[in-house]
């Protein structure tokens, strides 16, 4: 027989806590952010474990000061951790911005998200730990690279600055992985009543 | 569970059409490991892809474009408005993406799609971003009036890529689009000079001759990818996309800047090479379709 692929959904809100009055352009941002995270946390998520099931991830945005999406899509992996659901990886979001001048910068206020030319948020898996000795990916003897999961951009850059982005997004990434792997491990083994 | 070997034997018992919807991602490996899809094309080309101009006939400027079956038509109307106050010499565009049920079995007419108004704000952005048009050539008197450019683009065939097509018919429509001519009537508004009066003279001098049309520089042109394993699929269609769920979607302009690079998720992760060989694909992808809308354009001002 196939392989039955057991389909659970994940659905997404999110909410602003002042509604302005209903600008479409305010709509438009919100579905375009709940169609990314959708997709990202589907992505990161066993869905054959429980089929038939729908997880519901609601997104409540108590402040916005820059890099909106990214701390959403931290915010819910960290949620999907403790509520102990299974996932293939963790999801490690960070904005990069590209000032006229070359210059890359992590994670931009909102003042200084509106004055960038452009920026890029980028969603990277976690680092692997392993006690086994490092094996060289198979992708053109690339040493083990993180693949991206998400990228969504805004505003004009060369691709040479989107591939710069791109490697201070995976050293920024890597150094929160590390941050994400001591902070959840403790609440995992001492709330082993959630796990399942 | 399915083993390669047994979904095997079951493809040498069945019809082709059933092992398509029973095992549908068997189907695509057996055609991805030959290096071609069930349509016959290699795996780094795009469908034929047609752009025509004036398609409606009462807009200001319109353009259908084809790609494969998927079909966009896009139509622009303008309106005088009056400028915002931190930009008065500067007028807008407002786009909206329309799928009605007709395009696609999965649009039903209680369930708007969730994708048209992400499609609607991309389109927006990738237009303003990539310097095509520049808000100040629609202005007309500075702080009093402007133009706004209402762009409406309808699905009328949803068959994978719609992004792609949907970015080439405001293109078209935009390099269509010819502003109507408007003077300044004795109330101090703005009037529409209709067709009959613009060759008597006038008392009030219209604003400008005669219709003019935008001056179009760096044009942004986009090309879907899907990623699966280590193939990369250019201009998937839509049975492609639901089976192969994780694609690219690249926005290059003319000037070789990435306007956007949008890739939402999805099982298979980009590593830098796929990505380098995605924008790769588009350049080149960029050049067919220059050409293809400079055709459209050259056979419009023949007739």
């Amino acid at each position: 027989m196939g392989r039955r692929r057991g389909r659970r959904r994940t659905r997404t809100r999110r909410r602003l806590p002042s509604r302005s009055s209903g600008s479409p352009k305010q709509g438009r941002l919100e579905k375009e952010y709940e169609m990314v995270l959708k997709r990202t946390l589907q992505s990161i998520c066993i869905l054959t474990i429980h089929p038939n099931t729908t997880t519901s991830v609601i997104v409540q945005v108590v402040h916005d000061d820059g890099a909106l999406l990214p701390c959403a899509i931290n915010a819910s992996c960290a949620a999907l951790v403790d509520a102990g659901i299974p996932l293939k990886h963790l999801a490690v979001a960070i904005c990069c911005c590209l000032a006229d001048s070359g210059l890359v910068m992590l994670d931009p206020t909102k003042l200084e998200e509106e004055k960038m030319k452009a920026f890029v948020y980028l969603v990277l898996p976690n680092s692997i730990l392993s006690v086994l000795p490092e094996e060289s990916s198979s992708v053109k003897g690339e040493q083990m690279e993180q693949g991206l999961i998400t990228s969504v951009t805004h505003g004009v850059m060369s691709v040479d600055d989107y591939l710069h982005c791109l490697e201070r997004g995976r050293a920024a990434t890597s150094k929160m992985s590390d941050f994400l792997r001591r902070n959840l491990q403790p609440q995992l083994s001492s709330d082993s009543s959630k796990a399942g | 569970m399915g083993t390669p070997n047994a979904v095997g034997d079951w493809s040498s018992e069945m019809e082709v059409s059933a092992f398509r919807r029973l095992f549908p991602l068997h189907y695509y490996e057996r055609h991805l490991s030959e290096s071609i899809r069930p349509d016959a094309r290699p795996l780094k080309r795009a469908r034929d892809t047609i752009v025509s101009l004036g398609a409606v006939a009462s807009s200001d400027g319109s353009a259908l474009a084809k790609i494969g079956s998927t079909t966009m038509l896009a139509a622009i109307k303008m309106e005088v408005m009056t400028p915002s106050v931190d930009l008065p010499d500067e007028g807008s565009i407002a786009v909206e993406f329309h799928m009605p049920p007709i395009c696609s079995p999965v649009v039903r007419p209680g369930r708007p799609a969730e994708v048209a108004p992400v499609i609607s704000k991309q389109l927006f952005d990738s237009l303003l971003s990539s310097g095509m048009i520049d808000l100040k050539e629609l202005s007309l008197i500075k702080g009093k009036a402007a133009w706004m450019a209402y762009l409406d683009i309808y699905c009328l065939d949803a068959d994978g890529a719609l992004f792609d097509a949907a970015l080439l018919s405001a293109v078209a429509a935009f390099s269509h689009l010819r502003i109507p001519v408007v003077s300044l009537n004795d109330e101090g508004r703005m009037v529409m000079v209709s067709k009959e009066l613009e060759g008597e003279k006038l008392d009030k001098e219209p604003v400008d001759k005669e219709r003019r049309k935008l001056s179009l520089k760096s044009i942004p042109f986009s090309l879907t990818c899907i990623l699966h394993k280590n193939y990369i699929l250019a201009d998937p269609t839509f049975e492609e996309e639901s089976i192969m769920e994780t694609f690219i979607t690249v926005v290059l302009n003319s000037s070789g800047q990435l306007v956007s690079l949008y890739k939402p998720g999805g099982p298979v992760l980009a590593h830098t090479s796929a990505i380098q060989e995605c924008v790769a694909l588009t350049r080149q992808r960029m050049k067919e379709l220059e050409e293809i809308i400079d055709e459209a354009i050259s056979t419009m001002e023949i007739d």
